[in-house]
Formats: structure tokens, sequence, C-alpha cells
């Protein structure tokens, strides 16, 4: 079984919770015989994963279906809690990931914010830039310059 | 009606081949190519330049930390491999055109200023007010010729 986890505690715990779902089976009545960590086969390149979701809403359950354009797998899915949380509020408690599917054809990309990135000779400026807080006081001499 | 001309304002534009500068991060004041565009806030970078300590390995790299330079590495593919990118960097001389710029220049400047001591500060000062001694020498005898 596939399971993303933050580490190794949480990654057997959520096993056991996803095989209970599976077959009827219990902690007390099993072993883990072996944990692996996979790792990204390429972390360097740029890829565009496809992820389906069940996550339980404050109404109801829902599927979903998102892409994410990361360099690893990890990664899409860190960004896909991140995203659940900001749009919908929802906590890894309630997100079911069911698959994660790296998508290499660009026909298949299904969501515009990602079919806008693969646009040929992409390019863009970055016209307003705004310099960081970090010992920013309350008055300046100067206006902040947010074009260069 | 009075003639309009609409003239395309001249960005730097976050494109593949576009040399930045890490402006701040870990890589700060160090070089990177952009060699793929991940999406509106991050880009894959890589600066492979020969000395080791301004190497910038390949990483997605926020576009909130580098700033732009006016180079661009002309027609370099998408996603280009190092040993490529190396070639291309090293060929359309990128550190040397980036170090001759005034920016680079300046701030080379700035940092040599910043290490200064109290005396060579004072010599600095005593140095700038010999300058402006014959520099205005210079003008009021133009004046005085003139006249």
């Amino acid at each position: 079984m596939r399971i993303f986890a933050p580490n190794d505690v949480i990654a057997k715990s959520r096993f056991w919770y996803f095989l209970a779902k599976l077959k009827k089976v219990k902690k007390a009545n099993g072993e883990i015989v072996s944990l692996n960590k996979i790792h990204e086969k390429h972390p360097l390149k740029v890829k565009n994963f496809g992820v389906w979701i069940r996550y339980d809403s404050r109404s109801g359950t829902h599927n979903m279906y998102k892409e994410y354009r990361e360099m690893s797998r990890c990664e899409a899915v860190e960004s896909m809690y991140q995203d659940m949380a900001a749009r919908h509020r929802a906590r890894f408690r309630s997100i079911h990931i069911l698959k994660v599917v790296e998508v290499e054809k660009a026909d298949d990309i299904r969501r515009p914010y990602i079919k806008q990135l693969l646009s040929k000779d992409l390019k863009f400026p970055l016209p307003h830039r705004v310099p960081p807080k970090k010992g920013k006081k309350v008055f300046a001499a100067t206006r902040p310059n947010t074009f260069y | 009606m009075g003639e309009a001309t609409v003239t395309q304002a001249k960005w730097r534009l976050v494109e593949v081949g576009r040399v930045a500068v890490f402006a701040r991060g870990p890589y700060i004041g160090r070089l990177a190519a952009i060699v793929q565009i991940i999406d509106h806030k991050r880009a894959l970078v890589e600066g492979p330049s020969s000395d080791k300590s301004k190497i910038v390995p390949r990483h997605a790299a926020p576009l909130s930390q580098l700033s732009l330079t006016a180079i661009v590495i002309p027609d370099t593919p998408l996603a280009v491999g190092h040993a490529a990118l190396k070639k291309r960097w090293d060929s359309s001389d990128v550190e040397g055109k980036f170090f001759n710029s005034t920016y680079a220049k300046n701030q080379a400047k700035f940092a040599r200023r910043r290490e200064l001591n109290d005396f060579e500060r004072f010599k600095a000062m005593v140095l700038r007010r010999q300058t402006r001694f014959e520099e205005r020498k210079a003008l009021a005898q133009a004046k005085a010729a003139k006249a």
C-alpha cells in the first residue's frame, strides 16, 4: 500500500486505518513486516501530477480531481494538502488520497490552471515586486521601488 | 485627436534561458539561469559556474528570491541538462557580461566600501577631497579663460 505521511509512525497508523476499510483486520491480528520509503526517480524533473481525493466537508463527502505541477510525487501531495486547507478548510484527517498519477502527455491535462503553464515559449514579467517586510519601519523617507 | 503611439514596456521576462541573481536565500549574490518555469512563483534554476563557490545546484527556486538580469542565454531548450547548459553558459560568457555590468560594479564597490576600516575611510575622504580640488581648479580656470 502506498501511503503519504510525514513520518514512519503516522505511515504505520495510516496503513492500519486504510487496511481496516478494505479488510476486516486489526492491528492486534497483524504485523507490519516492512516499511520502505519510496524515493522520487527523477527529482530534478518538473512533472504534472493528477491527484484523486475524497474528502469530508462540513456537509458531506466529495470526490475531487486536482492537478499539481511539482518536482516529486510527495511535493504534489504536500501542496494538495495546503491547497485543500486553503480552499476548503479541509484537514489531513478528512482527506483520503485515492490515487496520484503523473500526467505525461500535455493533452491529458484537464485543469486550465496547469494547462496555461504548458504553453510554448512561456514568458512573463514580474511587474510589481514588493520588498520583503523584514526590518521595515512604519515610515520611510523614500517610497519603495517596486519596479525593477 | 492627437496621435498616440503605444510602445511596449521593456520588461525583463521570466523565460527559459534568463539569467538571474539571487537577491535572498541561501545562494545570495550568485548567478543562475532559468531552465524551466514551474509555475507563476517558482522556476527550476541552475548556475553552472566554474568557480566552486559560485555554483548554484539545480533546484526549484521561488521567483521572490531572484532578481532578473538583462542577460538571456539565446535559444536555450526547455529543461536543458547540466552539461549542455554549462556549454551555453560559457560560450555566451554570462559571468563576464554580468561582472562588467554597472549593477555588478556598483555592488562590488559597495562591498569594498563596507570592508574599509576607519583609517581607510579617512584615506578615501582625503583622496576625494584632492580630486574635488583639482576639478574645481580646472573649472575656475576654464571660466576665467572664457570671461
